[in-house]
C-alpha cells in the first residue's frame, strides 16, 4: 500500500512500525538515553523507538521535546523515520536537527505495529507493506 | 513558498551547515503553517536556556551549532536562567557561554523590552518567551508568533521568519471579546482573571471591555498568566493597547467574567503563611515600578520580613534599582534580589514547600512542582506576611 503526504525532512529509510494512536511529548515521554517509551499515558509505554519508523498522530508538550530527539539521534536510539498525521514545531524542528526522515499528512490508521515501512520523505511517500 | 535566491542557497548548505540547518528550521514551519514568503525580523528572544529544561541535549545541539560556526545576525536576548547547585551550575554556565559563542547578549530575562530588546509598533520579531511574546503583540504591537526555543534561534541565525500566524494582520483581529465585570485592582487580581482565561480560551484572541488599567505591569501579568495556562499570544483592552481600535469584527462571541470565576482561581492558591517558606515576587521579571511599590509598602510595614522575599528582575532593572537606593532597602527587610534567573526554571521544590506570590504563572509552574502556593496582591503579601 503506497500512502501520499508531505516531506518534512527528506532522506530515504525502512523499517518496522511502532504506531502509537496517541500524541507524544518526547520531553518525559522518551528516554533519551535508551528510546524507551515512559510516558505514563502513552500506548506504547516500554517499546523502544531506536531504528523504528515511528507513527503517531503529532507531538505535544514542551518545544523542549526538540532536543530529546536531537539526543536520541545523539545516543544511536532515535527512530529511522517519523511519520506523523499532522506535524507541529516541537516534532519538525526535532527530526530536522537530528537529521531523521520525516512525512506528515498521512492517516496513520492505515499503518499497525510490526509492519514492514518504506519511507522516501523526499516524495512524501512510505509504501507500507501488507 | 517562495525563497529568493539566496535563500535557496542557504538551503542547499552554500553557506555552512549552521545556517542551512537553521534555515531548513524556518522553510519546514513555514511550509507547514502555509507561510508565502520569510520576512526580515528586528530582534530575537531565545528560550531553552535553563539546563533544567533543556539538560544535555540541548547542552550537545548548542556546541554541535556553535562548531558548526553559528552567529546570530539580528539583535538576541536570552530568556532567563536557572540556578541550582554545583553541578547544575556549571552545566547553566556552559549554556551561557555557548549561546554568546553564537553572538547573543547574555542578559537572561524574560522581560528584554524593560532594557535592552525592546521593538518597537509594527516591528516583525521572532520571540519564544510565552509571556515576551503576549507583551510584545499586545502592549507594544510588535508581531510575533509564539516560537520555539529552536525556531526562534534559527530565526535570529537567518535574520528571518515565515510570514504566517500573528505576522498577518487578518490574524491579529479580536476572535471574543471578554466582558469583565469581576473587581481587579491590584497585580494578583490580574492573576486571577489572565489564570480563570488562559484555561478557558484556549488560543483566542481576546478582547477586553471594562478594564480601567492603573499600571502597565498589571497587563503584564495579565498576558504572563493566560499564557501560562492556556496559548494566548496577543489580546487587546479597550481604551488601552495600541490595537484595540482596529480589532473588533463582526459576530465575534461574548464571554463574561464575575468576583464568581475569579474566586474559583483564589481559592486554588490560598495556602496558609504557616506552610509558606519564601514570598517570590518578578514573574515575570519585576519593572522598576514594581520594586518601588515594593520598597513603599516595606516602609509601611517597617518590620523585617520573618521569610525570605526573593525579587526576580532583570540586570537592567537591577542596576535601576541600586542607583535608587531601593536595593538597600529591600535587603534590609530580608529580600534578596536576584538577576538573570528565574525561580519557576530553577529545582525550587528541594528549597521550598510553600510560595507565597502575586503572579498566576509562578502559581501555575509551582503548584505543577507539587508546591503549595497562596496567590494574592503585592500590598496584600508585603503587609500580611509574617
Amino acid at each position: 500500500m503506497r500512502l501520499k503526504g508531505r516531506k518534512i525532512f527528506g532522506g530515504k529509510a525502512k523499517g518496522i512500525a511502532l504506531v502509537s494512536k496517541k500524541p507524544l511529548s518526547f520531553l518525559g515521554g522518551v528516554d533519551p538515553k535508551t528510546g524507551i517509551i515512559k510516558d505514563v499515558e502513552s500506548d506504547i509505554r516500554g517499546e523502544s523507538v531506536k531504528n523504528r519508523i515511528l507513527v503517531f498522530p503529532r507531538g505535544k508538550g514542551s518545544t523542549v521535546g526538540s532536543y530529546v530527539i536531537y539526543q536520541l539521534k545523539k545516543n544511536g536510539v532515535a527512530p529511522r523515520a517519523i511519520i506523523v498525521e499532522e506535524a507541529e514545531t516541537i516534532v519538525a524542528t526535532g527530526a530536522i536537527i537530528a537529521e531523521i526522515p520525516m512525512v506528515d499528512k498521512i492517516d496513520i490508521s492505515k499503518i499497525k505495529t510490526g509492519q514492514f515501512v518504506e519511507v522516501d520523505a523526499d516524495k512524501g511517500e512510505i509504501i507500507v507493506e501488507e | 513558498m517562495y525563497l529568493t535566491k539566496e535563500e535557496e542557497l542557504i538551503l542547499a548548505g552554500e553557506y555552512g551547515f549552521a545556517l542551512q540547518k537553521a534555515m531548513e528550521i524556518l522553510v519546514a514551519l513555514g511550509e507547514i503553517y502555509g507561510a508565502d514568503k520569510l520576512i526580515p525580523i528586528k530582534s530575537a528572544q531565545v528560550a531553552g536556556v535553563s539546563y533544567k529544561n533543556i539538560g544535555d541535549a540541548g547542552i550537545e545541539f548548542l556546541k554541535d551549532f556553535v562548531d558548526a560556526g553559528a552567529k546570530v545576525s539580528v539583535y538576541t536576548t536570552l530568556n532567563p536562567a536557572g540556578i541550582g547547585e554545583e553541578v547544575f551550575m556549571e552545566k547553566q554556565r556552559e549554556i551561557l557561554n555557548l549561546y554568546k559563542a553564537m553572538g547573543i547578549e547574555i542578559t537572561s530575562t524574560c522581560t528584554p523590552y524593560y532594557g535592552a530588546n525592546l521593538p518597537k509598533f509594527g516591528d516583525h520579531i521572532a520571540w519564544s518567551e510565552s509571556s515576551a511574546v503576549v507583551f510584545a503583540n499586545s502592549i507594544i504591537g510588535a508581531r510575533t508568533n509564539r516560537e520555539g526555543g529552536p525556531s526562534s534561534l534559527a530565526a535570529a541565525i537567518v535574520g528571518k521568519t515565515p510570514n504566517y500566524g500573528l505576522h498577518l494582520e487578518e490574524n491579529r483581529k479580536a476572535t471574543i471579546i471578554v466582558e469583565v465585570e469581576a473587581k481587579v485592582r491590584g497585580f494578583a487580581d490580574y492573576s486571577f482573571l489572565g489564570y480563570h482565561l488562559g484555561k478557558a480560551l484556549k488560543n483566542d484572541v481576546p478582547y477586553f471591555k471594562g478594564l480601567k488599567v492603573k499600571a502597565l505591569d498589571h497587563l503584564k501579568e495579565l498576558g504572563a498568566s493566560m499564557a501560562a495556562t492556556g496559548s494566548i499570544a496577543l489580546y487587546h483592552v479597550e481604551g488601552e493597547t495600541p490595537e484595540y481600535k482596529e480589532a473588533l469584527v463582526d459576530s465575534v462571541e461574548r464571554l463574561q467574567v464575575g468576583d464568581e470565576e475569579l474566586k474559583e482561581v483564589k481559592e486554588r492558591f490560598n495556602a496558609e503563611w504557616e506552610e509558606i517558606d519564601a514570598i517570590v515576587i518578578g514573574c515575570p521579571h519585576a519593572s522598576i515600578q514594581e520594586v518601588k511599590e515594593i520598597v513603599e509598602l516595606l516602609k509601611i510595614r517597617e518590620k523585617p520580613l520573618k521569610i525570605p522575599l526573593l525579587i526576580t528582575l532583570s540586570r537592567v532593572v537591577k542596576a535601576l534599582a541600586d542607583a535608587l537606593g531601593y536595593t538597600d532597602v529591600i535587603e534590609r527587610y530580608n529580600g534578596k534580589m536576584i538577576v538573570d534567573s528565574c525561580l519557576i526554571v530553577s529545582p525550587v521544590e528541594k528549597w521550598y514547600q510553600g510560595i507565597a506570590t502575586n503572579s498566576g504563572k509562578a502559581s501555575f509552574y509551582f503548584s505543577s512542582a507539587g508546591l503549595k502556593v497562596r496567590l494574592e496582591n503585592t500590598d496584600e503579601l508585603i503587609l500580611g506576611a509574617p
